[in-house]
Protein backbone atom coordinates (compact mmCIF):
# COMPACT_ATOMS: atom_id res chain seq x y z
CA UNK A 1 0.00 0.00 0.00
CA UNK A 2 1.40 3.83 -0.90
CA UNK A 3 2.22 5.80 1.86
CA UNK A 4 0.55 8.76 1.52
CA UNK A 5 3.01 11.97 1.10
CA UNK A 6 3.57 13.63 4.30
CA UNK A 7 3.99 17.99 3.99
CA UNK A 8 4.69 19.74 6.75
CA UNK A 9 2.02 22.46 7.77
CA UNK A 10 4.31 25.36 7.57
CA UNK A 11 5.27 24.10 4.44
CA UNK A 12 1.84 23.28 2.94
CA UNK A 13 1.02 27.34 4.36
CA UNK A 14 4.08 28.59 2.67
CA UNK A 15 3.05 26.92 -0.28
CA UNK A 16 -0.50 28.63 -0.25
CA UNK A 17 0.75 31.87 0.76
CA UNK A 18 3.25 31.77 -2.19
CA UNK A 19 0.58 30.85 -4.67
CA UNK A 20 -2.03 33.38 -3.64
CA UNK A 21 0.83 36.71 -3.72
CA UNK A 22 1.64 35.02 -6.93
CA UNK A 23 -1.79 35.54 -7.93
CA UNK A 24 -2.56 38.70 -6.45
CA UNK A 25 0.97 40.62 -7.77
CA UNK A 26 -0.27 39.98 -11.45
CA UNK A 27 -3.19 42.55 -11.02
CA UNK A 28 -3.69 46.04 -11.35
CA UNK A 29 -3.89 48.14 -7.69
CA UNK A 30 -6.16 49.88 -5.83
CA UNK A 31 -5.53 53.50 -3.70
CA UNK A 32 -7.34 54.32 -1.33
CA UNK A 33 -6.37 57.78 0.38
CA UNK A 34 -8.05 59.96 2.98
CA UNK A 35 -9.22 63.99 1.92
CA UNK A 36 -10.90 66.55 3.51
CA UNK A 37 -14.38 65.48 2.86
CA UNK A 38 -13.42 62.27 3.18
CA UNK A 39 -11.77 58.92 1.99
CA UNK A 40 -11.01 58.36 -1.91
CA UNK A 41 -10.91 55.04 -3.85
CA UNK A 42 -8.78 55.18 -6.99
CA UNK A 43 -8.35 52.05 -8.90
CA UNK A 44 -6.48 51.52 -12.21
CA UNK A 45 -8.82 49.75 -14.07
CA UNK A 46 -9.90 49.23 -17.74
CA UNK A 47 -12.66 48.14 -17.18
CA UNK A 48 -16.12 50.10 -17.23
CA UNK A 49 -17.77 47.61 -16.01
CA UNK A 50 -16.58 45.55 -14.15
CA UNK A 51 -16.09 47.58 -11.09
CA UNK A 52 -13.26 47.82 -8.35
CA UNK A 53 -14.54 49.42 -6.07
CA UNK A 54 -18.07 49.25 -4.44
CA UNK A 55 -20.71 51.19 -2.22
CA UNK A 56 -21.51 48.82 0.46
CA UNK A 57 -23.64 50.32 3.13
CA UNK A 58 -24.24 53.98 4.11
CA UNK A 59 -20.86 55.33 5.19
CA UNK A 60 -18.92 51.97 3.87
CA UNK A 61 -17.58 50.86 0.62
CA UNK A 62 -15.49 47.92 -0.30
CA UNK A 63 -12.24 47.75 -2.83
CA UNK A 64 -10.79 44.52 -3.90
CA UNK A 65 -7.26 43.83 -5.64
CA UNK A 66 -6.56 39.81 -7.09
CA UNK A 67 -8.91 37.97 -9.12
CA UNK A 68 -11.56 39.17 -10.06
CA UNK A 69 -14.36 36.36 -10.03
CA UNK A 70 -12.95 36.15 -6.32
CA UNK A 71 -13.52 39.40 -4.80
CA UNK A 72 -16.93 40.14 -6.53
CA UNK A 73 -18.43 37.09 -4.42
CA UNK A 74 -16.84 38.66 -1.39
CA UNK A 75 -17.93 42.23 -2.32
CA UNK A 76 -21.62 40.75 -2.30
CA UNK A 77 -21.32 38.59 0.72
CA UNK A 78 -20.27 42.20 2.18
CA UNK A 79 -23.70 43.89 0.82
CA UNK A 80 -25.66 41.04 2.44
CA UNK A 81 -23.83 41.14 5.32
CA UNK A 82 -24.29 44.77 5.86
CA UNK A 83 -27.71 44.80 4.33
CA UNK A 84 -29.14 42.39 6.67
CA UNK A 85 -27.33 43.72 10.02
CA UNK A 86 -29.57 47.27 8.75
CA UNK A 87 -32.93 45.51 8.21
CA UNK A 88 -32.39 43.39 11.38
CA UNK A 89 -31.29 46.34 13.81
CA UNK A 90 -31.36 49.93 12.60
CA UNK A 91 -28.73 51.81 9.57
CA UNK A 92 -26.30 52.94 12.50
CA UNK A 93 -25.55 49.70 13.86
CA UNK A 94 -23.90 48.44 10.39
CA UNK A 95 -20.27 49.31 11.00
CA UNK A 96 -16.81 48.75 9.21
CA UNK A 97 -15.24 47.01 11.97
CA UNK A 98 -17.91 44.29 12.25
CA UNK A 99 -17.83 44.26 8.00
CA UNK A 100 -14.03 43.72 8.12
CA UNK A 101 -14.23 41.10 11.14
CA UNK A 102 -16.41 39.11 8.88
CA UNK A 103 -14.20 39.51 5.71
CA UNK A 104 -10.99 38.61 8.14
CA UNK A 105 -12.79 35.48 9.48
CA UNK A 106 -14.23 33.76 5.94
CA UNK A 107 -10.84 34.78 4.82
CA UNK A 108 -8.90 33.05 7.61
CA UNK A 109 -10.69 30.10 7.36
CA UNK A 110 -10.97 29.20 3.47
CA UNK A 111 -6.91 29.61 3.49
CA UNK A 112 -6.62 27.08 6.21
CA UNK A 113 -8.78 24.76 5.19
CA UNK A 114 -8.97 24.65 1.37
CA UNK A 115 -6.79 23.41 -1.06
CA UNK A 116 -6.78 26.72 -3.04
CA UNK A 117 -6.54 30.01 -1.07
CA UNK A 118 -8.42 32.84 -2.27
CA UNK A 119 -6.09 35.39 -4.56
CA UNK A 120 -7.46 38.98 -3.05
CA UNK A 121 -6.30 41.48 -1.24
CA UNK A 122 -9.27 43.55 -0.29
CA UNK A 123 -10.21 46.96 1.65
CA UNK A 124 -13.24 48.04 3.70
CA UNK A 125 -13.44 51.88 4.81
CA UNK A 126 -15.90 54.01 6.85
CA UNK A 127 -16.44 57.60 7.09
CA UNK A 128 -17.21 59.34 9.70
CA UNK A 129 -18.02 63.00 10.96
CA UNK A 130 -14.79 64.23 12.22
CA UNK A 131 -11.53 64.45 10.83
CA UNK A 132 -9.27 61.50 11.57
CA UNK A 133 -11.69 59.38 12.70
CA UNK A 134 -12.42 57.61 9.35
CA UNK A 135 -11.51 53.79 9.16
CA UNK A 136 -9.27 51.72 6.97
CA UNK A 137 -9.03 48.37 7.05
CA UNK A 138 -6.62 45.85 4.79
CA UNK A 139 -7.66 42.41 4.47
CA UNK A 140 -5.27 39.85 2.92
CA UNK A 141 -5.75 36.73 1.32
CA UNK A 142 -5.26 34.79 4.58
CA UNK A 143 -7.42 36.78 6.97
CA UNK A 144 -4.60 39.11 8.26
CA UNK A 145 -6.11 42.19 8.83
CA UNK A 146 -4.52 45.33 9.35
CA UNK A 147 -6.19 48.70 10.53
CA UNK A 148 -4.20 51.81 8.04
CA UNK A 149 -4.13 55.28 8.45
CA UNK A 150 -3.92 58.09 5.83
CA UNK A 151 -3.76 56.51 2.58
CA UNK A 152 -2.99 52.75 1.79
CA UNK A 153 -2.63 50.08 -1.65
CA UNK A 154 -4.00 46.97 -2.56
CA UNK A 155 -2.69 45.06 -5.44
CA UNK A 156 -0.06 44.27 -7.76
CA UNK A 157 2.50 46.60 -7.35
CA UNK A 158 1.70 48.36 -3.67
CA UNK A 159 4.49 48.64 -2.09
CA UNK A 160 6.56 50.39 -4.87
CA UNK A 161 3.10 52.52 -4.68
CA UNK A 162 2.87 52.99 -0.97
CA UNK A 163 6.64 54.20 -0.90
CA UNK A 164 5.76 57.38 -3.10
CA UNK A 165 2.78 57.91 -1.01
CA UNK A 166 4.54 57.59 2.06
CA UNK A 167 6.86 61.01 1.25
CA UNK A 168 4.50 62.95 -0.90
CA UNK A 169 1.01 62.26 1.29
CA UNK A 170 -0.26 65.43 3.18
CA UNK A 171 -3.46 65.38 5.39
CA UNK A 172 -6.64 67.34 4.87
CA UNK A 173 -5.89 67.49 0.91
CA UNK A 174 -8.73 69.01 -0.82
CA UNK A 175 -10.16 66.62 -3.63
CA UNK A 176 -8.27 67.96 -6.71
CA UNK A 177 -4.65 67.49 -5.70
CA UNK A 178 -5.63 63.82 -3.74
CA UNK A 179 -6.58 62.77 -7.06
CA UNK A 180 -3.44 64.40 -8.97
CA UNK A 181 -1.47 62.28 -6.05
CA UNK A 182 -3.31 58.74 -7.02
CA UNK A 183 -2.63 59.71 -10.59
CA UNK A 184 1.30 60.31 -10.22
CA UNK A 185 1.65 57.61 -7.33
CA UNK A 186 0.19 54.58 -9.66
CA UNK A 187 2.19 55.93 -12.83
CA UNK A 188 5.39 56.06 -11.07
CA UNK A 189 4.91 52.99 -8.90
CA UNK A 190 3.90 50.90 -11.44
CA UNK A 191 5.68 52.81 -14.31
CA UNK A 192 3.02 53.05 -16.74
CA UNK A 193 1.07 56.14 -18.36
CA UNK A 194 -2.98 56.49 -16.66
CA UNK A 195 -5.74 57.20 -19.78
CA UNK A 196 -8.72 58.30 -17.88
CA UNK A 197 -10.63 55.97 -19.63
CA UNK A 198 -8.44 53.41 -17.47
CA UNK A 199 -9.57 55.15 -14.03
CA UNK A 200 -12.18 53.76 -11.81
CA UNK A 201 -12.39 57.01 -9.14
CA UNK A 202 -15.15 56.98 -6.22
CA UNK A 203 -15.48 59.03 -2.95
CA UNK A 204 -17.08 58.43 0.65
CA UNK A 205 -18.17 62.02 0.64
CA UNK A 206 -19.24 62.97 4.46
CA UNK A 207 -20.77 66.36 3.12
CA UNK A 208 -23.58 64.03 1.55
CA UNK A 209 -26.77 63.36 3.06
CA UNK A 210 -27.67 59.78 3.35
CA UNK A 211 -25.75 57.27 1.25
CA UNK A 212 -22.13 58.76 1.15
CA UNK A 213 -20.74 56.52 -1.66
CA UNK A 214 -20.31 58.39 -5.17
CA UNK A 215 -18.67 57.75 -8.30
CA UNK A 216 -16.48 60.27 -9.95
CA UNK A 217 -17.43 60.88 -13.61
CA UNK A 218 -15.21 60.77 -16.41
CA UNK A 219 -16.25 64.37 -17.05
CA UNK A 220 -15.31 65.47 -13.57
CA UNK A 221 -12.31 63.66 -13.74
CA UNK A 222 -11.19 65.69 -16.69
CA UNK A 223 -12.17 68.95 -14.94
CA UNK A 224 -10.51 68.07 -11.36
CA UNK A 225 -7.22 66.54 -13.66
CA UNK A 226 -7.43 69.68 -16.07
CA UNK B 1 -26.06 30.48 -4.83
CA UNK B 2 -28.60 33.72 -4.33
CA UNK B 3 -29.93 36.48 -6.70
CA UNK B 4 -29.43 39.88 -6.32
CA UNK B 5 -32.83 39.98 -4.21
CA UNK B 6 -33.09 40.89 -0.48
CA UNK B 7 -36.18 38.81 0.11
CA UNK B 8 -34.96 35.93 -1.22
CA UNK B 9 -32.37 36.14 0.89
CA UNK B 10 -33.60 36.91 3.75
CA UNK B 11 -36.54 33.64 2.46
CA UNK B 12 -33.54 31.45 2.46
CA UNK B 13 -31.19 32.86 5.04
CA UNK B 14 -33.22 34.33 7.77
CA UNK B 15 -36.85 33.69 7.54
CA UNK B 16 -37.81 34.86 11.03
CA UNK B 17 -37.10 38.57 9.69
CA UNK B 18 -40.23 38.00 6.81
CA UNK B 19 -42.90 39.78 7.21
CA UNK B 20 -45.45 37.21 7.29
CA UNK B 21 -43.44 34.81 9.85
CA UNK B 22 -45.54 35.38 12.69
CA UNK B 23 -48.49 33.44 10.86
CA UNK B 24 -48.85 29.94 11.69
CA UNK B 25 -49.65 28.41 8.05
CA UNK B 26 -51.76 25.26 10.24
CA UNK B 27 -53.90 27.37 11.29
CA UNK B 28 -54.99 28.80 8.44
CA UNK B 29 -55.14 25.92 6.77
CA UNK B 30 -57.80 24.59 9.05
CA UNK B 31 -60.34 27.24 9.67
CA UNK B 32 -59.24 30.34 7.43
CA UNK B 33 -62.75 31.04 5.96
CA UNK B 34 -63.99 31.46 9.80
CA UNK B 35 -61.64 33.42 11.70
CA UNK B 36 -60.88 35.81 8.11
CA UNK B 37 -64.04 36.89 6.97
CA UNK B 38 -65.06 38.02 11.05
CA UNK B 39 -60.99 39.34 11.37
CA UNK B 40 -61.38 41.03 8.02
CA UNK B 41 -64.62 43.52 9.03
CA UNK B 42 -62.13 44.64 12.15
CA UNK B 43 -58.97 45.74 10.79
CA UNK B 44 -58.19 49.25 10.86
CA UNK B 45 -58.11 50.39 7.61
CA UNK B 46 -58.58 54.24 8.15
CA UNK B 47 -56.34 56.07 5.31
CA UNK B 48 -56.54 58.06 1.88
CA UNK B 49 -53.43 57.83 -0.24
CA UNK B 50 -52.99 59.06 -3.66
CA UNK B 51 -50.93 59.87 -6.61
CA UNK B 52 -51.33 61.63 -9.74
CA UNK B 53 -49.26 62.12 -13.09
CA UNK B 54 -48.23 65.96 -13.70
CA UNK B 55 -46.44 67.73 -16.75
CA UNK B 56 -42.77 66.84 -15.04
CA UNK B 57 -43.43 63.37 -13.28
CA UNK B 58 -45.53 62.38 -10.32
CA UNK B 59 -47.36 63.44 -7.03
CA UNK B 60 -47.84 61.29 -4.28
CA UNK B 61 -49.62 61.99 -0.68
CA UNK B 62 -50.63 60.59 2.21
CA UNK B 63 -53.03 61.89 4.96
CA UNK B 64 -50.70 61.52 8.73
CA UNK B 65 -53.67 59.53 10.72
CA UNK B 66 -53.23 56.17 12.65
CA UNK B 67 -56.70 54.62 13.90
CA UNK B 68 -57.69 51.66 15.89
CA UNK B 69 -61.46 51.16 15.77
CA UNK B 70 -63.04 54.50 16.81
CA UNK B 71 -59.84 55.78 18.59
CA UNK B 72 -57.17 57.92 17.07
CA UNK B 73 -53.74 56.00 17.80
CA UNK B 74 -51.81 58.19 15.95
CA UNK B 75 -51.73 61.89 14.51
CA UNK B 76 -48.50 62.04 13.18
CA UNK B 77 -47.80 58.66 10.74
CA UNK B 78 -45.74 58.84 7.86
CA UNK B 79 -47.31 56.75 4.71
CA UNK B 80 -45.60 58.14 2.16
CA UNK B 81 -42.16 56.65 2.25
CA UNK B 82 -39.42 57.47 -0.23
CA UNK B 83 -37.83 53.79 -1.79
CA UNK B 84 -35.02 55.16 -3.96
CA UNK B 85 -34.05 58.22 -5.56
CA UNK B 86 -37.19 57.72 -8.71
CA UNK B 87 -39.70 55.91 -6.74
CA UNK B 88 -42.51 56.03 -3.62
CA UNK B 89 -44.41 54.15 -2.11
CA UNK B 90 -47.83 55.16 -0.04
CA UNK B 91 -49.26 52.64 2.21
CA UNK B 92 -52.70 51.92 3.59
CA UNK B 93 -54.14 48.89 5.42
CA UNK B 94 -53.09 47.19 8.71
CA UNK B 95 -50.10 49.85 10.07
CA UNK B 96 -47.38 47.31 11.38
CA UNK B 97 -47.48 45.51 8.35
CA UNK B 98 -47.62 48.36 5.90
CA UNK B 99 -44.63 49.90 7.39
CA UNK B 100 -42.45 46.76 6.91
CA UNK B 101 -43.31 46.12 3.87
CA UNK B 102 -42.09 49.91 2.86
CA UNK B 103 -39.06 48.85 5.16
CA UNK B 104 -38.37 46.31 3.28
CA UNK B 105 -38.98 47.45 -0.16
CA UNK B 106 -36.44 50.07 0.25
CA UNK B 107 -33.82 47.54 1.38
CA UNK B 108 -34.69 45.58 -1.76
CA UNK B 109 -34.59 48.57 -4.41
CA UNK B 110 -31.03 49.27 -2.58
CA UNK B 111 -29.49 46.14 -2.23
CA UNK B 112 -30.23 45.12 -5.82
CA UNK B 113 -28.61 48.51 -6.92
CA UNK B 114 -25.45 47.91 -5.15
CA UNK B 115 -25.29 44.18 -5.74
CA UNK B 116 -26.39 44.85 -9.98
CA UNK B 117 -24.59 48.35 -9.93
CA UNK B 118 -27.50 49.64 -11.86
CA UNK B 119 -31.24 50.61 -10.30
CA UNK B 120 -34.14 48.29 -11.06
CA UNK B 121 -36.32 50.20 -13.58
CA UNK B 122 -39.78 51.27 -12.65
CA UNK B 123 -41.62 48.46 -13.79
CA UNK B 124 -38.86 46.34 -12.08
CA UNK B 125 -39.44 47.60 -9.15
CA UNK B 126 -43.30 47.53 -8.85
CA UNK B 127 -43.44 44.16 -10.08
CA UNK B 128 -41.12 43.32 -7.39
CA UNK B 129 -43.64 44.86 -5.08
CA UNK B 130 -46.09 42.82 -6.44
CA UNK B 131 -44.08 39.51 -5.16
CA UNK B 132 -44.01 40.76 -1.83
CA UNK B 133 -47.52 41.30 -1.23
CA UNK B 134 -48.42 38.16 -2.57
CA UNK B 135 -46.29 36.75 -0.04
CA UNK B 136 -48.32 38.39 2.73
CA UNK B 137 -50.86 36.88 1.33
CA UNK B 138 -51.39 33.99 4.30
CA UNK B 139 -51.42 37.15 6.56
CA UNK B 140 -53.52 39.27 4.95
CA UNK B 141 -56.11 36.59 5.45
CA UNK B 142 -55.80 36.80 9.27
CA UNK B 143 -56.90 40.82 8.19
CA UNK B 144 -53.07 42.25 8.31
CA UNK B 145 -53.96 44.01 4.51
CA UNK B 146 -51.18 45.75 2.68
CA UNK B 147 -52.69 47.89 -0.37
CA UNK B 148 -50.05 50.54 -1.14
CA UNK B 149 -49.81 52.55 -4.20
CA UNK B 150 -46.13 52.87 -5.84
CA UNK B 151 -45.76 55.62 -7.96
CA UNK B 152 -41.79 56.57 -9.69
CA UNK B 153 -40.85 58.59 -12.18
CA UNK B 154 -39.32 56.52 -15.45
CA UNK B 155 -36.09 57.85 -16.67
CA UNK B 156 -36.31 55.88 -19.59
CA UNK B 157 -40.15 56.85 -20.98
CA UNK B 158 -39.36 60.30 -19.14
CA UNK B 159 -42.84 60.38 -17.16
CA UNK B 160 -44.06 59.58 -14.27
CA UNK B 161 -46.19 56.09 -13.18
CA UNK B 162 -48.42 55.20 -10.99
CA UNK B 163 -49.61 51.52 -9.76
CA UNK B 164 -52.23 49.84 -7.98
CA UNK B 165 -52.59 46.47 -6.08
CA UNK B 166 -54.79 44.00 -4.55
CA UNK B 167 -54.43 42.04 -2.04
CA UNK B 168 -53.17 38.99 -4.06
CA UNK B 169 -50.34 40.81 -5.52
CA UNK B 170 -52.43 41.91 -8.92
CA UNK B 171 -50.49 44.85 -10.35
CA UNK B 172 -52.35 47.39 -12.69
CA UNK B 173 -51.13 50.67 -14.01
CA UNK B 174 -52.96 53.95 -13.58
CA UNK B 175 -52.67 55.93 -16.45
CA UNK B 176 -53.26 59.27 -14.87
CA UNK B 177 -54.57 59.12 -10.99
CA UNK B 178 -55.32 56.80 -7.97
CA UNK B 179 -56.34 57.03 -4.25
CA UNK B 180 -56.94 54.27 -2.22
CA UNK B 181 -57.78 53.62 1.61
CA UNK B 182 -61.18 54.45 3.54
CA UNK B 183 -61.32 57.12 2.20
CA UNK B 184 -59.56 56.99 -1.41
CA UNK B 185 -63.08 56.88 -2.83
CA UNK B 186 -63.57 60.29 -2.27
CA UNK B 187 -60.43 61.56 -3.15
CA UNK B 188 -60.72 59.73 -6.05
CA UNK B 189 -64.17 61.96 -6.84
CA UNK B 190 -61.92 65.19 -6.43
CA UNK B 191 -58.98 63.85 -7.94
CA UNK B 192 -61.66 62.82 -11.65
CA UNK B 193 -63.35 65.88 -11.52
CA UNK B 194 -60.64 68.44 -11.54
CA UNK B 195 -57.77 66.00 -13.08
CA UNK B 196 -56.41 67.36 -16.60
CA UNK B 197 -53.22 66.22 -18.41
CA UNK B 198 -49.90 68.37 -18.19
CA UNK B 199 -50.66 70.49 -14.97
CA UNK B 200 -47.76 72.17 -13.54
CA UNK B 201 -46.41 71.18 -10.57
CA UNK B 202 -47.94 73.60 -8.22
CA UNK B 203 -51.68 72.96 -9.30
CA UNK B 204 -51.00 69.20 -8.72
CA UNK B 205 -49.84 69.81 -5.44
CA UNK B 206 -52.93 71.90 -5.12
CA UNK B 207 -55.28 69.32 -5.97
CA UNK B 208 -53.56 66.41 -4.68
CA UNK B 209 -54.25 68.57 -1.02
CA UNK B 210 -57.79 69.63 -1.80
CA UNK B 211 -58.92 65.46 -2.59
CA UNK B 212 -57.44 64.43 0.68
CA UNK B 213 -59.05 67.51 2.35
CA UNK B 214 -62.18 66.68 1.04
CA UNK B 215 -61.64 62.64 1.60
CA UNK B 216 -60.94 63.77 5.73
CA UNK B 217 -64.41 65.74 5.17
CA UNK B 218 -66.24 62.21 4.52
CA UNK B 219 -64.07 59.22 6.04
CA UNK B 220 -63.03 58.92 10.06
CA UNK B 221 -60.09 57.40 8.81
CA UNK B 222 -58.53 60.12 7.40
CA UNK B 223 -57.08 63.31 9.17
CA UNK B 224 -57.94 66.90 7.43
CA UNK B 225 -55.22 69.58 7.94
CA UNK B 226 -54.82 69.76 11.83
CA UNK B 227 -54.24 73.76 11.99
CA UNK B 228 -53.79 73.60 16.08
CA UNK B 229 -50.65 71.27 16.17
CA UNK B 230 -49.48 71.99 13.09
CA UNK B 231 -49.78 68.63 11.37
CA UNK B 232 -50.14 68.29 7.52
CA UNK B 233 -50.30 65.65 5.31
CA UNK B 234 -47.04 64.41 3.45
CA UNK B 235 -46.47 65.05 0.23
CA UNK B 236 -43.57 64.17 -2.13
CA UNK B 237 -42.78 64.78 -6.26
CA UNK B 238 -40.69 62.52 -7.80
CA UNK B 239 -39.49 63.48 -11.50
CA UNK B 240 -36.38 63.58 -13.40
CA UNK B 241 -34.38 65.23 -10.84
CA UNK B 242 -35.26 62.45 -7.91
CA UNK B 243 -37.65 62.73 -5.76
CA UNK B 244 -38.41 65.88 -3.07
CA UNK B 245 -40.47 66.47 -0.14
CA UNK B 246 -43.05 69.72 -0.71
CA UNK B 247 -41.91 71.45 2.61
CA UNK B 248 -44.46 71.95 5.46
CA UNK B 249 -44.79 76.25 5.02
CA UNK B 250 -46.03 75.42 1.73
CA UNK B 251 -48.26 72.85 2.11
CA UNK B 252 -49.30 74.93 5.30
CA UNK B 253 -50.13 77.65 3.00
CA UNK B 254 -51.94 76.46 0.32
CA UNK B 255 -54.66 74.98 3.02
CA UNK B 256 -54.77 78.37 4.45
CA UNK B 257 -56.03 79.32 1.26
CA UNK B 258 -58.31 76.38 0.86
CA UNK B 259 -59.52 77.26 4.33
CA UNK B 260 -60.35 80.72 3.68
CA UNK B 261 -62.24 80.02 0.11
CA UNK B 262 -64.13 77.85 2.43
CA UNK B 263 -65.23 79.96 4.88
CA UNK B 264 -65.90 82.57 2.39
CA UNK B 265 -68.81 80.68 0.52
CA UNK B 266 -70.12 79.50 3.61
CA UNK B 267 -70.87 82.88 4.86
CA UNK B 268 -72.63 83.43 1.47
CA UNK B 269 -74.47 80.71 1.90
CA UNK B 270 -76.22 81.94 5.15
Amino acid sequence: MPLPYYVSPEQMMQDKAEYAQKGISKGRSTIVIEYVDGILFFADNPSLSLNKISEVYDRIAFAGAGKYSEFESLRKAGIRHADLKGYAYSREDVTAKSLANAYSQSLGTMFSQELKPLEVEILVAEVHEGQGMNEIYRILYDGNICDEKGYTVIGGKSEAIKIYLKDKYKANMPIEEAIKLSVEALETGVNIKLTKENMEVAVLDRKRNGRKFRRIRIDELTAFLG
Amino acid sequence: MWNSSFYDYLATECPNLLPQSGVNQNEINLSSNLINREALKNIPHGTTVLALKYKDGVIIAGDRRATEGYQISARRVEKVYRCDDYSAIAISGAAGACIEMAKLLQVELEHYEKLEGVPLTTEGKANKLSQMIKGNLPFAMQGMIVIPIFAGYDLKREEGRIYKYDVTGGRYEETDYYATGSGGKDARSTLKKFFSTGMSEEKAIQLALESLYDASEEDVGTAGPDIVRGIYPTVKVIKNTGIEDVDMASIESVYKRLIAEKQKSSKKEK
